[in-house]
């Protein structure tokens, strides 16, 4: 049941950004923006805690998933450090995420060359 | 007192300049198309065994160039000047071309409205009677303009609907006051329209007023009418644009349905999944010189007139929010 529900919550985000390619002018970029955002504020009002009970992995993985470990990483370091949490909680929660989209894509770039399409 | 002006924009030339050889390159995509038999070289891979896509790029206009001169049987060295020009920032596929071919060179810019804008600086050098033989070539690249005008491959990005495939390759053309062979009559030159159009990935709806501007005002100077060609033909509106700028010449009351065409539309198949068909300076230039010349030499068209069409943003000015100003220039060509 688990991995059906994170197959449903994944797909349908993934949906929403298709929806916004195809119907509307937003750009990757704008897509990307929009969703990091939308979780970062979901995140905020408590609300995306919800979905991830719902989705698991299919609410933490995509872009809105990134957007709401920034705001609980920031939450959870102004508790713990006071103000300054404001300027290293988002950081601290997604290093690894980051971390690894940076290794992995220089080596990516390194073994490989882009596809024409 | 400009003697060779009609109207406002049309130039008529005294003595038409003749086409005297022309030459098409395409890379694998174009060649698989509907109009794939009819280029000069069709190449297995658009990287054509260089580090690069620019490099690519540049090559493939060096090589067109040095073929269509070989046609002509002229050697490079009767060759007086070079016209060029590409989309890649500061053209650098043509003055990198240029270097190699050392010819002196003239560096245009008219986006995907290059080759018709080549057309007209070489025939006016030569009507003009400042040059025997000129070359006039254009080239584009899908992978360099994606990386230019959109994003770089890398991303993986998806293509919107609307968007249009820039064409992989180059077409290159000797014009000759001498010899035998098509004839560059008529030229009319654009003028920039902007109708408010922001959206880059569709292209085709900005460039459709200046098609149309350009058309109905070659017809206004020329006292021409849509039955007097075989065939009218823009360089990449695509689907969309194509249907825009038709209805904006009908409310003119010139009907041009019957020869009017897109280069964009022709030169892939709706299966080849490009969604609004094909777009890039090579566009106009392969399409005319591999199919549409090689028809006219064969008598299934006498008389076309060639609009090229050029969106002349940049990406800057794309980012600053700015609208798309486009552009058409236009040239007749005849065969007899």
């Amino acid at each position: 049941m688990d991995y059906l529900m994170a197959f449903v919550v994944g797909g349908l985000i993934c949906v929403i950004g298709q929806i916004l390619m195809d119907s509307t002018k937003l750009t990757p970029a704008h897509v990307l923006v929009l969703f990091v955002t939308s979780g970062a504020i979901l995140s905020g009002l408590g609300i995306y805690n919800k979905l991830i009970s719902i989705g698991g992995a299919g609410a933490t993985i995509p872009l809105p998933g990134f957007g709401h470990s920034l705001v609980q990483g920031t939450i959870q370091d102004i508790k713990q450090i006071g103000i300054l949490g404001v300027f290293t909680g988002g950081l601290k929660a997604t290093a690894a995420g980051i971390s690894s989209a940076v290794l992995f894509g220089y080596i990516m770039a390194l073994l490989f060359n882009p596809s024409r399409k | 007192m400009s003697i060779k002006k009609l109207g406002e924009q049309t130039l008529k030339y005294k003595k038409p300049p003749i086409i005297n050889s022309y030459y098409s390159i395409v890379g694998p995509k174009e060649g698989k198309g509907p109009l794939g038999k009819y280029f000069d070289m069709v190449l297995d891979d658009d990287l054509i065994g260089q580090k690069s896509w620019e490099k690519a790029e540049r090559k493939m206009m060096f090589d067109a160039s040095i073929n269509a001169i070989k046609k002509s049987k002229f050697k490079v060295t009767d060759i007086d000047f070079f016209i060029a020009g590409d989309l890649l920032n500061q053209i650098i596929s043509s003055s990198f071309a240029a270097k190699d071919l050392q010819i002196p060179f003239l560096g245009i810019y008219g986006a995907c409205s290059t080759f018709c804008q080549g057309l007209i600086f070489g025939s006016v050098l030569i009507d003009g009677g400042f040059a025997n033989n000129v070359l006039v070539a254009t080239s584009s690249h899908f992978c360099t303009a994606e990386r230019q005008y959109r994003y770089p491959l890398e991303l993986g990005n998806q293509r919107p609907p609307t968007s249009q495939w820039t064409v992989t390759g180059s077409g290159a053309v000797v014009l000759s006051n001498s010899g035998k062979g098509l004839k560059v009559t008529y030229s009319t030159l654009g003028k920039i329209l902007d109708f408010g159009l922001k959206d880059p990935n569709d292209m085709g709806s900005a460039m459709a007023p200046a098609a149309a501007h350009t058309i109905i005002q070659h017809f206004k100077d020329t006292g021409f009418t849509p039955k007097d060609y075989d065939l009218i033909v823009t360089g990449d509106l695509g689907v969309i644009g194509k249907d825009i700028a038709s209805e904006i010449i009908s409310n003119q009351e010139y009907d041009i349905s019957n020869v009017f065409s897109d280069c964009g539309t022709m030169i892939f198949t709706p299966s080849q999944d490009t969604h609004s068909g094909g777009s890039g300076c090579a566009c106009s230039a392969v399409v005319s010189c591999g199919y549409i010349f090689r028809e006219m030499e064969k008598g299934i068209f006498t008389r076309v007139l060639i609009v090229a069409t050029g969106a002349m943003l940049s990406k800057a000015s794309y980012l600053q929010g700015e609208s798309i100003p486009c552009i058409a220039n236009a040239v007749t060509i005849e065969s007899k």
